[in-house]
């Protein structure tokens, strides 16, 4: 099993897109569908740079080159299966069937956003069509959450997983440690997901840790480790689905290392180019996933012109349209600072409330809210 | 009806409500065949086994952490943190995440849970077995701080805070927890979070308190009545969110208050219950508004009975804003 820094990762498409003697356990069109949601993440990465440059949304994260990480990993769980994802994992999201006008909300924080502006961008919550569990900042935090939620499922004689999905930088947290101690007693039917994309901000991988390598961490905690190509979509769909099988089978959790590359900053507010040297970025273009995942579509027969034509005018379209419908919907009200603070409005929120739409009424507003406190 | 004392009270609370739903569960610290420290979670192994009551590896990090997981998953966890002082490894989950789920997540997610854990002096514990850090927790929307004083209390509060659908901080006066024993009724019923408790009734001074200084400020409120000042003890029960009309009437009512509680002074609780009724009812009050608490200081381990405060103390407090 490949573990190590200095072994090889497990790949099964190779440079030139072939695979050998490999087994495709996705059918045709989940294939298509796995290129489609690749396409898409980049149609989204490129709207929100452009919307973030031009001032109308406030920030956004590039997933440029980790797209076959999201997408793989995606593509070997169920709907029924708890995501816990970081910042940089829509594209499990929308593998599954989140409509990227969702996500859009989320961006531009209006009225319609799941978290209701709450949250800065690219901080989503879903529930439907998967638990796309509600993102939060600090580092590490859903580790242990997600080990949680496994054990719910254990408990309940489910054979459901929870897949938790974090960086290089997240395996020095506290809840790293944490988490992987209480999955290894437990045997918790959790999968977590360390992508290892070289950077943590602007903190290299090899400062982040003397371990050789990221997956053997998983050894001491009597959790198999596996590190694989993290740009290879079906080393990523093989290496979770077997994750997924050990755990539905009361196994126990499995720690998989997904090596990849972040090929652009940690954020809209990042500039890479400061710290990333360039001859890196370059070898690392040449193992694109897309393209990757692209040559192996030809080599099955299955990408041509017209289909390239097709996918990437359908993002590219509907994206810009999600864009647009959000862009179009107004901000939350007022009142959704009190709500949601706990399930019933305590009275302390309630006079605050009422004092900040009293103020709107004899002050002007702060925009446009007025009228009584709804709540 | 069974006299108990508070602990047996929130041993029992514990039973009754995994009884009623069984997808209540309790872990923490050797709370599993050993029934925790201080026997709180005793015989819950024995008759829910050990996937319901179970031990956890050290970390509390790990503890309020899956617990959130499973909270958001179906379950009902009540964890155990087995000193407050060990809480802040877990700080963040519980600040971070526990508390602003519901929130980040326009309601998709919550968290309905109960953190359990001793709190406070009187064992000499010193530094690291004493604290108070209430405080810390009060300033955190989203969460609820829960802090009984009495065996009823203690067992109500506690299964009113398991069915609560928020999370709440269930911190327990260890000082407490074999003080009395008391009538507790058997079987189910709750005391409504976010209620004072009239200890005693009294027209010359208001004393707030929670927790392990009730029974002191009842003392200190007795010693008044010789000297003919009649307190009204007032037990605030739920720190968060706070029955704040209710802490104003009964400030209204004599215009001179004591606020008493273990913890340190600066930014302590009591400086909130100051502020609302000097912001709210400030021409009600008949003298200024004085503080019994810790010092601001680490806890002590062999001066602790100077670092509590005691009767002594409440008592001159008491005296001079009834002189005033």
């Amino acid at each position: 099993m490949q573990t190590t820094q200095s072994t090889e990762p497990f790949r099964v498409i190779s440079g030139d897109g072939s695979v050998g003697n490999h087994q495709v356990a996705l059918t045709d069109e989940q294939l298509v569908h796995c290129y489609r949601t690749m396409l898409t993440v980049r149609a989204f990465d490129d709207v929100c740079m452009k919307l973030q440059r031009s001032g109308r949304i406030g920030f956004s994260v590039p997933n440029k080159g980790v797209e076959a990480c999201q997408v793989g990993a995606a593509s070997a769980l169920r709907q029924t299966d708890f995501f816990f994802p970081s910042y940089r994992d829509f594209g499990m999201a929308l593998y599954h069937g989140v409509q990227p006008v969702e996500m859009m909300h989320n961006m531009f924080g209006n009225a319609k956003d799941s978290a209701l502006g709450r949250q800065m961008p690219v901080h989503f919550s879903f529930v439907e069509p998967i638990k796309f569990f509600s993102i939060s900042s600090p580092i590490g935090t859903h580790l242990p959450q997600a080990v949680g939620a496994a054990r719910a499922f254990q408990m309940r004689g489910e054979d459901h997983v929870a897949l938790v999905s974090f960086g290089d930088g997240g395996t020095s947290s506290l809840g790293f440690h944490s988490a992987l101690n209480f999955a290894g007693v437990w045997k918790a039917p959790v999968i977590f997901l360390c992508q290892n994309n070289g950077w943590a901000i602007s903190c290299p991988a090899e400062e982040q840790t003397a371990s050789d390598g990221f997956a053997i961490k998983g050894q001491a905690y009597g959790v198999p480790g596996i590190k694989v190509d993290g740009n290879d979509v079906l080393a990523m769909h093989q290496a979770v689905s077997e994750a997924a099988e050990r755990a539905r089978r009361g196994e126990g959790p499995t720690l998989i290392e997904a090596v990849t590359y972040r090929m652009g900053g940690h954020s809209t507010s990042d500039d890479p180019s400061k710290y990333v040297p360039k001859e890196i970025l370059d070898q690392w273009a040449e193992k694109d996933p897309v393209q990757r995942f692209q040559s192996f579509l030809k080599q099955k027969g299955l990408w041509s012109e017209s289909l390239e034509a097709d996918l990437t005018r359908e993002a590219t379209e509907g994206i810009s349209a999600a864009a647009k419908e959000a862009e179009a919907t107004g901000a939350p009200g007022l009142e959704t600072i009190f709500s949601d603070v706990y399930a019933e409005l305590p009275a302390h929120l309630r006079a605050q409330g009422e004092a900040a739409f009293d103020l709107a009424r004899r002050k002007g507003s702060a925009d446009a809210g007025d009228g009584a406190f709804p709540l | 009806m069974p006299t108990l004392t508070l602990i047996q009270a929130v041993n029992d609370g514990l039973k009754v409500a995994m009884r009623q739903d069984e997808s209540v569960l309790v872990f923490g610290e050797d709370v599993g065949p050993k029934g925790g420290v201080f026997l709180a979670t005793e015989g819950l192994t024995a008759e829910f086994g050990k996937e319901r009551c179970f031990d956890t590896p050290l970390s509390e990090d790990g503890i309020v952490g899956t617990a959130i997981g499973m909270a958001a998953n179906g379950l009902r966890p009540v964890c155990e943190i087995q000193f407050q002082d060990f809480i802040f490894p877990a700080f963040d989950q519980i600040v971070s995440e526990a508390a602003k789920l519901r929130y980040r997540s326009g309601g998709q997610y919550t968290a309905p849970m109960v953190i359990r854990t001793p709190y406070g002096g009187g064992i000499r514990g010193g530094l690291y077995h004493s604290q108070s850090g209430e405080a810390y927790f009060t300033h955190t929307a989203g969460l609820k701080v829960v802090i009984p004083s009495t065996p009823y209390d203690a067992k109500g509060l506690l299964l009113a805070s398991i069915a609560d659908p928020d999370p709440v901080l269930f911190m327990e006066p260890k000082a407490l927890y074999r003080h009395l024993k008391a009538d507790v009724p058997e079987g189910h019923y709750t005391v409504d979070l976010s209620t004072l408790r009239q200890v005693r009734e009294g027209d010359d001074v208001t004393v707030f308190c929670y927790g392990s200084m009730v029974p002191v400020v009842e003392k200190a409120a007795n010693k008044a009545a010789e000297q003919g000042i009649h307190c009204q003890v007032v037990d605030l029960r739920t720190l968060l969110p706070l029955d704040e009309q209710g802490v104003l009437e009964a400030a209204r009512k004599t215009g001179r208050v004591v606020v008493v509680h273990e913890a340190p002074r600066f930014c302590g609780y009591g400086a909130e219950i100051s502020a609302i009724i000097a912001e709210n009812i400030i021409e009600y009050m008949e003298a200024p508004i004085r503080r019994v608490t810790g010092f601001d200081t680490p806890f002590p381990n062999t001066l602790e009975h100077h670092y509590l405060p005691d009767e002594r103390r409440v008592l001159d407090a008491i005296e001079e804003v009834a002189k005033y």
